[in-house]
């Protein structure tokens, strides 16, 4: 029969697929090492060498795996509970260590290499300390093109307070809590500065002197803030503490921008080890490495971010741009989890009508 | 000819179209129709038990209402104008015959392949207020999104009714001219409705690709506006509000259904049409032809307006213009801000492109093959038309739904892919599947049957009657979708940010990562990026376009 053929090719196409697959289900299972999956954001970066070396120490491959940013990265191990991702996360952020906790996706395992000193980057007791290790934290505050207020001869605001001033008239924008990380800090940073029922008289204010909102931060930050490498004409806007010292031209000493660091809100990142596991003591070992002095060093370059070994030591230049809020913001990861999606929404209703 | 009437299929016929339709039924239903299944069931069974009650609940929110409105209003209106602004500039760009054709074609299908938070900044540059379009006071309204709607999805008509349109024998049109019809009569009772499945064709798709757009909406939105689609994506990422989430992909579900129905009512009796090589239908450009081609230009200015923007952007550094971006991108960007270099990130880009290529070809091929056909039985015919339409359903459910489905199915063996390499041309695939089938369609529903017939009675085997056939009159529209196919697994970027691994990211993945970090050099070589990405789609279409001359005759 003819039309055997043409069967027979179609045949030969699915094979080729179901082989193509195949094969590259394959590949994963490689030779005897231990092999563990590190789960993170997509802004996890380490200086070449600096895992490969833990390999060398161990034994102990790690695969890195992104999981999307803060809120969708605990999300999805929440979702996954059943069947997890893999052996260790590291980048649950103090704005969703309660959800991770209260939903037991994490192993009681802290690092015992933590000290009175990082007590400060520790939660609560009952409420994370258990299974968090903190491993960096970062600031987000308004940045403010010094350059701009210098042209305008206008002073510089200071506090979350002056940014309602008609002074400072449609001179702010910020990425939208609702679909931003930094968005959603700043809008923490004013809750804790005013309290649950004076926020939103704030935000009401805000909006009222032209803050304008961007849907994420690139957009804020290269379209509408009128900074050295930005578009815009806005010389306010709501960015990282780690900002400026990326805006310091080639040979010079002077930053064009600084972080206004009375209006900070901060954002503590931690490692855990993800319950479920099959490789229990390879994966409280990677928890110990992300928290030792050799990758605490790193970190700063590689994430942009501080470190909270109180032994790491920050690159050199890096303290005199970078700076720390001495006072930042802050509220209890429980009372954000409680609250995160009553305030979102309300906050929605204030800012997006 | 031969055609009798009441004459059993021979077995083969049926075991041919089991084999066809089992593969991509296969790949739709392990790579789409579990994990989406699965994630809405995880929203509407609470603790075992079905839960419809957040039907009711989330339905009756103002909000859900306004964003289903604003989805369906704003898909349908991008729609109408793509087709209406598409549909002159297929005339130029695939009837007419002058030099820079090939060129112009693949730079319409440029805006398509670029990243879209970039070009959400290209954009919000040129409408924010103190840029170049500031005075017409775009910014942040319904009418900057409808912009970003069509110049990403212009490309869509312009090539699907294009392709078609340039194998249509354009002898038809002369004899009605000769027997003394207007041009208008010619289009409206002779052209247009041999076009006509394939402009619906390429209206259904462009309806789907903007009901579930997301970046754009987002980006050139602001947040006054929304779809469905941003909507899924805060309720699943932000909230697991997987209830919420549930509701409104079963409602995306439904609005996507109700669109491919309309759609294939629309596309109607399918017409037996003789095509010709395009050098045949092709002729130099005429007086007549003024109008379209002056809405080509006017589309190729819009379509180039942002592109250059990004060009000259890309070229401005701290130094002034040069070319300090693009040297940049041999390294990891400042202070590291990279794993890889941006040329692996391209070449890794470029494999994957491939492999989702081949992936989608071969069973976009297989089903557009099986569905061409024309069972006898009404049953089977009406079967057709479903299996059709479900290989459709990729394009209009949320990327996001798919990506979470992917993380709580594919979990086991013989299917435990979630961090497999291949998972992601696989995603690509699913997204390129459509277009390819969409593209081949029309073409291959167009041959005579009676070819085919003609040729198994004079004793051709059925593979002869396939190749000297159905590939030999469609393998120019193959070509045109694997290169549509490949520019989008190049170009995209939901799935496969959701499932890249860190060590191995495409050139869109850097490219997000460049635009996310501050600094002036990292937003340069995120622009310079993006460009080479477009350059590299472009040189990919032309090469294509310029191979399939080259192998004319070869069949």
């Amino acid at each position: 029969m003819q039309k055997r053929n043409r069967i027979i090719g179609l045949t030969l196409a699915s094979a080729l697929a179901v082989g193509l697959a195949g094969c590259a289900t394959s590949d994963s299972a490689a030779d005897g090492a231990e092999q563990i999956v590190l789960v993170t954001h997509d802004s996890f970066a380490l200086s070449d060498g600096v895992l490969e070396k833990f390999t060398e120490q161990t034994g102990i491959e790690v695969q890195v795996q992104a999981a999307g940013d803060g809120g969708e990265l605990v999300n999805k191990l929440v979702l996954t509970k059943d069947s997890p991702l893999g052996d260790v996360v590291f980048g649950i952020d103090n704005t969703f260590a309660s959800l991770a906790v209260n939903e037991g996706v994490l192993e009681n395992y802290a690092s015992p290499q933590l000290t009175a000193a990082e007590e400060p980057y520790l939660l609560p007791a009952g409420s994370g300390r258990e299974q968090l290790t903190p491993i960096d934290n970062g600031d987000v505050c308004i940045n403010v093109d010094h350059e701009w207020f210098a042209e305008e001869g206008l002073a510089e605001p200071v506090t979350l307070d002056d940014l309602v001033s008609p002074k400072y008239k449609d001179l702010l924008v910020a990425p939208a809590a609702n679909s931003s990380s930094p968005g959603l800090a700043f809008l923490l940073a004013t809750i804790a500065a005013y309290g649950d029922d004076g926020w939103q008289g704030y935000w009401q204010k805000l909006v009222d002197n032209g803050v304008k909102i961007d849907a994420g931060w690139s957009d804020a930050y290269y379209v509408d803030f009128s900074g050295p490498s930005s578009e815009g004409d806005r010389p306010l806007v709501v960015s990282y503490a780690s900002s400026p010292p990326f805006e310091v031209p080639e040979g010079s000493s002077v930053a064009p921008t600084g972080a206004l660091l009375d209006t900070c809100f901060r954002q503590t990142e931690y490692a855990g080890v993800i319950a479920g596991t099959e490789h229990a003591d390879a994966a409280q070992q990677l928890v110990d490495f992300l928290f030792s002095v050799e990758v605490q060093n790193d970190i700063p370059e590689s994430m942009y971010v501080f470190p909270v070994n109180a032994l790491a030591t920050l690159p050199e230049g890096w303290s005199d741009y970078a700076e720390i809020a001495e006072n930042p913001y802050v509220i209890e990861p429980a009372e954000i989890d409680a609250n995160r999606t009553e305030w979102i929404s309300e906050w929605a209703a204030i800012a997006t009508p | 000819m031969t055609r009798t009437t009441g004459v059993r299929p021979a077995p083969g016929t049926i075991l041919a179209i089991v084999l066809g339709a089992g593969l991509p039924l296969a790949f739709v239903g392990v790579f789409f129709a579990w994990p989406v299944g699965a994630m809405v069931g995880r929203g509407l069974f609470a603790d075992g038990a079905l839960d419809l009650g957040g039907f009711g609940e989330v339905l009756a929110r103002p909000r859900t209402l306004r964003l289903i409105g604003l989805t369906v209003g704003q898909a349908a209106l991008a729609s109408v104008i793509c087709v209406l602004l598409g549909l002159p500039v297929a005339h130029v760009l695939y009837r007419l015959r002058f030099t820079g054709q090939r060129m112009l074609r693949a730079l319409v299908v440029l805006p398509f392949v670029l990243p879209t938070v970039v070009v959400g900044v290209a954009f919000r540059t040129l409408l924010r207020d103190g840029g170049l379009l500031g005075p017409l006071g775009l910014d942040g309204t319904f009418a900057a999104i409808m912009l970003a709607l069509v110049f990403f999805n212009i490309a869509v008509v312009v090539r699907t009714v294009g392709s078609t349109w340039e194998g249509l024998d354009s002898r038809q049109e002369e004899a009605a001219r000769v027997l003394g019809a207007s041009p208008q009569r010619v289009w409206w009772t002779v052209t247009l409705p041999r076009l006509a499945p394939a402009i619906v064709s390429a209206a259904a798709i462009v309806f789907l690709f903007c009901s579930t757009a997301f970046g754009v909406v987002l980006v050139l939105g602001g947040t006054r506006f929304g779809t469905i689609e941003t909507e899924i994506y805060l309720l699943t990422t932000q909230f697991l509000d997987l209830r919420g989430a549930s509701v409104l992909s079963i409602t995306q579900l439904v609005v996507v259904v109700a669109v491919l129905l309309v759609a294939a009512r629309a596309r109607g009796r399918r017409t037996a049409q003789r095509r010709v090589a395009a050098a045949a239908s092709a002729r130099r450009p005429r007086l007549g032809d003024a109008p379209a081609i002056a809405v080509t230009l006017l589309v190729a200015a819009f379509l180039a307006l942002p592109i250059v923007t990004l060009v000259l952007r890309s070229l401005r550094t701290a130094d002034g213009w040069g070319l300090g971006n693009y040297l940049a991108l041999g390294g990891t960007g400042s202070r590291n801000a990279l794993v890889v270099p941006v040329w692996v990130a391209l070449g890794n880009s470029l494999a994957i492109a491939v492999q989702a290529t081949a992936i989608a070809l071969l069973i976009g091929l297989a089903a557009s093959l099986l569905i061409s056909r024309r069972p006898r039985s009404a049953g089977l015919r009406r079967a057709l038309g479903g299996f059709d339409g479900a290989l459709m359903l990729p394009l209009g459910v949320s990327a996001v739904t798919v990506g979470f489905g992917f993380l709580i199915t594919l979990n086991q063996p013989p299917f435990d892919l979630r961090s497999s390499p291949i998972l992601i041309p696989i995603a690509q695939a699913l997204v390129a599947l459509p277009l390819v089938v969409r593209t081949l369609l029309p073409v291959l529903t167009g041959i005579d049957s009676r070819m085919r017939e003609s040729a198994s009675v004079l004793g051709s085997p059925p593979w002869r009657v396939l190749r000297d056939v159905d590939l030999s009159i469609g393998w120019r529209p193959v070509l045109a979708a694997a290169g549509f196919a490949f520019a989008v697994a190049l170009g995209e970027f939901g799935a496969t940010s959701f499932l890249s691994r860190p060590d191995r990211p495409t050139l869109p993945v850097v490219i997000f990562r460049l635009i996310g970090l501050p600094g002036g050099d990292n937003f340069g070589m995120a622009l310079a990026a993006s460009v080479v990405l477009a350059a590299v789609t472009v040189g990919v279409i032309a090469l294509v376009e310029r191979l399939r001359v080259g192998t004319m005759g070869a069949f």
